[in-house]
């Protein structure tokens, strides 16, 4: 209930916001959301502002001037981008309803409220989708990131029957669909209409296109199997060659006029569909070996390079449709022939900026999209109706796809090694979604040439809201009720990968001896191919080194082992160790040896609150939000408040618009070393003179630190209770981290010259011997306690196993101890650690 | 139809191999006629030799782990039945055949090829990949790049992933377990065995 309050507010605001808008564009007159538009016409906007200048002539300085006009056109499209990411949140916030209604739905519905709001308040429509906009600001990053994030290798291994959907599917069903309408026009279906066949032909030529955009949005929700969700989309991206030239070739035909037409003519078509396709790929691919061979030199502005992937794929997609090329193919490969290129040559956080930024733009425009489609409903101009028309083309369109997906189908599976099943034809069938892409070729139409172009771009509206609103919502059931396989989602595993590399190996050697030429040996051969020329030229050498496909996987897998740990390492103290020297060493070379013990424990006990999900930035801060449990909230709040150097934090990151590095000052190194310098100087005095350290070392320890004490002993009992629950109770992590409040001063990072092991050997009746001299102690044995250390790293599988020991620890100390420790269990649980007795 | 059914008249046991594998004979004729290409002293048995007059096959970095599984241990050569019983592991498994259940299981079902796929690793065939064999195979996979200590965990990591009974090598169940979610029909099949 409280949700859907906030869903009204929200809706409210929304609401007020649209108000807003469409009461200042009220006094303004007409506004297009086009730069183009606004632009052409400039001498009104011009006025309004010499009047106001001229006010402030008259009146002196003014101090607050109401300037609109100036600043009219960028504020509209901001507001519009703010309107619709709202609208997005608004519709994201209700569960409930998006798993029942996909998203782009309710976008569009949301447009026809926003549309209905304004054209209440202007008696016009006066934002509408623009081809413009649509294919020059809103659909070129989408297909961007299509592209870029377009999974290659399956993609190429079913190119022949894309292409076959693409092309011969997309032909199929403008030709039908054309030749029906006019047969039925013909019939006496539809009235008095002013069209002839080459104009229905067009229609039908703008119709065929599946939408990439909203497959894309209406696919995303539902996981089918990557195979069908490949089909479907790469057809969605291929068919722009086909649809761009059966466009372009009608259009001329129809300003050519049927008797004009001749086999010289059609031939030319024919040819220019070769050419727009090939040369549109073409473009893009070298786009996307540029952007690569640029990334090998960005190094030294680490900090604009994921601009130039952007600028360069907006340029190949202009390039293109400057050469009247298709765009979208352009664009799809450039982002397809650079992903491994850039991924590999720019620095890992660059990569990570570019897809986030790749996903927002492309996520921002889609919302953008249907919302527009859905505004550019509400207007009475654009609505002729005709009954006949609209109905039949609804038929057709679906009835078409249907037949040529099942034949196309037929005839693939001939050849195919792994057969469409009849399920994933009906989906298949079912997704051909029709979209903005058509809108836009609407409305693109010449009014002049074409005298029921109203008619066309209703039509087209229509069959995109039914499209995506009825099949959009029906998908999900019908892929639940057919039981269609969906993509298996699970964790990367690096035996996976290992295997899916000695299949592809194997298959090209059994080819080989059988001595056949396939699918596999071609594969093979581009990828000697690939490896011998195009890495060398377009990878950087250092890059070249890992990019090995097997130790990737290993890498990305450690990445995200490491991630945990130093979440888990944050929740139970710190990671300082890591900078100490002799502690790195020892834990490079005792990861390698125990690495075996640790890691099962460590991944079965997180295994439960882990969630995998692919993106491993956005895990990291799911991770953290996970991590953090209340009691070690508590614990390490404390900690932190007490110890961090105050400085370090507002340092680390200075502001430079070029360099975005974590501050490695020189001071802060020597602030560190001198603080430890003067803790260990007062703990040796404190320990001559028999005064109490504490009161000197701590200085931010403000008051009654003897009390503090006292209760953070409390806690370090309290907290070893708990522990020893949970490790019967054998749930949890298996260390926690007792640690004391007060002991990390003298935490081993900040005494390099201080072997850790040295340390933590110290025998333990002497630290018993010095608990009852001095209050040294603790901090003695916080070290001997100190578990994320890599030395203690090892210990954590003896401590699993004695679940209830505490003296496993000094146990694991002595190496040879610890083997013995391999083959028999410790002892049985022995009374808590004498230390500890003491202060009971 | 004639012509090709007289010439696979005379290739020994064609029409059990045939039914064994489910080749058809068009392929049983075609893999014979790679065969005696293969089998250059013309003696009806292919030597690991033969193998390795295949080029590609030299620059194939697991192209001696496939090469050792088309001989069952001990054996210095195979003859033409048992290349054509490797190969029908990488048949497309058929999918309305209906099994009898006395019957063995067809080479190209998924549970034999994912023992195919099992062999590659265990070279001395004791039922578990070590350590050491899997080392062996990504040592071939992984090229000069990885250095060994890397190797050495990646390997590690991989037996540990799979391994569920901690005995530090995968068996194979556990090999099966590992990859269940990978379409074994898919990636062990080729095209044109169909």
């Amino acid at each position: 209930m409280q949700r859907c309050g906030y869903v009204h507010l929200w809706l409210l605001g929304s609401v007020l916001l649209i108000c807003l808008i469409s009461g200042v564009t009220r006094v303004n007159g007409d506004v297009a959301l086009t730069h183009q538009e606004s632009r052409l016409n400039p001498s009104k906007s011009n006025l309004n502002q010499t009047e106001h200048g001229h006010g402030s002539v008259i009146t002196g300085i003014p101090i607050v001037t109401f300037k609109w006009h100036h600043v009219e056109t960028p504020y509209l499209v901001a507001l519009w981008i703010l309107v619709a990411g709202l609208g997005k949140l608004v519709i994201e916030a209700n569960h409930h309803v998006t798993s029942v209604i996909p998203e782009s739905a309710l976008l569009i519905c949301f447009g026809f409220i926003l549309g209905g709001i304004i054209w209440g308040a202007d008696k016009v429509q006066t934002f509408k989708l623009t081809p413009t906009v649509f294919f020059f600001y809103l659909l070129p990053q989408i297909i961007l990131d299509a592209g870029y994030s377009m999974p290659n290798k399956l993609f190429f291994s079913n190119m022949g029957a894309i292409l076959i959907y693409a092309v011969i599917g997309t032909c199929w069903n403008a030709a039908s669909l054309g030749l029906s309408l006019w047969g039925c026009h013909k019939g006496g279906a539809m009235g008095d209409l002013d069209l002839g066949l080459l104009q229905y032909l067009l229609f039908g030529s703008l119709m065929a296109a599946v939408d990439p955009v909203a497959v894309i949005a209406v696919f995303e929700q539902v996981h089918v199997n990557e195979v069908l969700f490949i089909m479907v989309f790469g057809e969605s991206l291929l068919n722009d060659g086909v649809t761009v030239v059966l466009f372009n070739v009608f259009d001329a035909f129809v300003s050519l006029g049927g008797d004009k037409i001749d086999a010289v003519e059609i031939i030319k078509g024919i040819i220019s569909f070769f050419v727009v396709a090939f040369g549109g790929s073409l473009v893009g691919f070298v786009f996307g070996l540029l952007i690569s061979l640029l990334t090998r030199c960005t190094k030294n502005i680490q900090i604009i390079e994921p601009g130039f992937v952007f600028v360069l794929g907006y340029l190949a997609y202009l390039t293109a449709e400057m050469l009247s090329l298709s765009a979208i193919l352009s664009i799809v490969f450039c982002g397809m022939c650079c992903q491994k290129y850039i991924n590999s040559n720019m620095d890992e956080r660059s990569v990570t900026t570019v897809r986030y930024v790749m996903k927002v733009l492309a996520n921002g425009s889609e919302t953008i999209i249907f919302v527009f489609l859905g505004i550019s409903a509400i207007d009475k101009e654009i609505w002729v109706w005709n009954t006949g028309f609209i109905l039949l083309t609804l038929l057709f369109v679906l009835v078409y796809r249907f037949i040529g997906v099942f034949f196309l189908t037929w005839i693939l599976n001939k050849f195919r090694l792994v057969p469409v099943e009849l399920i994933d034809q009906v989906i298949m069938s079912y997704g051909g979604l029709r979209g903005a892409v058509a809108y836009g070729l609407a409305v693109m139409l010449d009014e002049n040439k074409i005298k029921e172009k109203n008619l066309m771009v209703s039509t087209t509206l229509i069959v995109v809201y039914f499209t995506v609103i009825l099949q959009g919502i029906t998908m999900k059931p019908l892929v639940n009720w057919l039981k269609v396989k969906r993509a298996a989602v699970g964790e990367l595993t690096l035996i996976e990968k290992v295997q899916d590399k000695v299949f592809d190996h194997m298959l090209v050697a059994i080819e080989d001896i059988s001595g056949q030429i396939g699918h596999n040996y071609m594969r093979d051969k581009w990828n000697n191919f690939e490896e011998k020329w195009m890495t060398c030229i377009l990878m950087k050498p250092s890059a070249r080194k890992n990019r090995d496909y097997v130790f990737k996987v290993f890498h990305k897998l450690n990445l995200k082992d490491a991630m945990r740990y130093v979440t888990e390492g944050e929740r139970r103290g710190s990671l300082e160790f890591v900078r100490n020297e002799t502690a790195f060493i020892d834990f490079k070379k005792k990861f390698d040896d125990d690495f075996s013990e640790v890691m099962p424990d460590i991944m079965a006990d997180t295994s439960d609150d882990y969630n995998p999900v692919p993106s491993v930035s956005l895990e990291m801060h799911e991770q953290t939000m996970n991590g953090m449990r209340p009691l070690e909230d508590v614990n390490s709040h404390h900690l932190l408040q007490q110890h961090l150097y105050k400085g370090r934090k507002q340092h680390r990151h200075r502001y430079s618009r070029s360099h975005f590095d974590v501050n490695k000052d020189e001071n802060e190194v020597q602030e560190i070393f001198q603080r430890t310098m003067r803790t260990r100087l007062e703990s040796f005095k404190s320990g001559k003179m028999g005064v109490a350290p504490l009161k000197h070392i701590t200085k931010h320890l403000k008051k009654d630190q003897q009390q503090k004490v006292r209760a953070s002993e409390f806690i370090l009992l309290d907290n070893l209770h708990y522990n020893n629950n949970i490790r019967a109770s054998a749930s949890s992590f298996p260390m926690r981290v007792t640690y004391r409040a007060g002991a990390g001063i003298e935490n081993p990072a900040f005494m390099p010259d201080l072997d850790p092991m040295a340390q933590v050997q110290i025998p333990p009746w002497l630290a018993e011997a010095e608990v009852d001299s001095s209050m040294v102690a603790p901090s003695q044995r916080a070290q001997l306690r100190l578990p994320w250390t890599p030395s203690n790293l090892r210990r954590l599988a003896p401590l699993r196993i004695s679940a209830h020991s505490t003296d496993s620890f000094m146990l694991a100390d002595a190496p040879a101890a610890q083997q013995r420790d391999n083959d028999q269990l410790p002892p049985p649980p022995p009374p808590p650690a004498p230390p500890h007795g003491d202060h009971m | 139809m004639g012509s090709s059914n007289s010439s696979v008249n005379n290739i020994p046991n064609a029409q059990e191999l045939m039914q064994e594998t489910g080749f058809s004979a068009a392929h049983i004729l075609r893999l014979h006629e790679r065969f005696e290409f293969l089998d250059k002293h013309k003696c009806g048995q292919l030597r690991p030799q033969d193998f390795g007059a295949v080029q590609e096959l030299a620059l194939n970095p697991i192209g001696d782990s496939i090469i050792s599984a088309f001989f069952s241990p001990g054996q210095e050569t195979v003859d033409f039945a048992s290349f054509v019983r490797i190969l029908a592991h990488f048949r497309p498994t058929d999918r309305n055949q209906s099994r009898d259940g006395a019957q063995q299981e067809p080479a190209n079902s998924s549970i034999r090829k994912l023992k195919f796929a099992f062999q590659m690793y265990d070279q001395d065939r004791d039922g578990k990949i070590s350590r050491a064999e899997l080392l062996q195979v990504l040592r071939a996979m992984l090229g000069i790049q990885v250095t060994e200590e890397q190797l050495q965990s990646i390997a590690e990591r991989a037996i540990q992933e799979a391994d569920l009974d901690r005995d530090d090598a995968i068996s194979f169940d556990e090999f099966r377990k590992s990859l269940e979610k990978v379409d074994i029909d898919h990636k062990m099949s080729i095209r044109f065995l169909r």
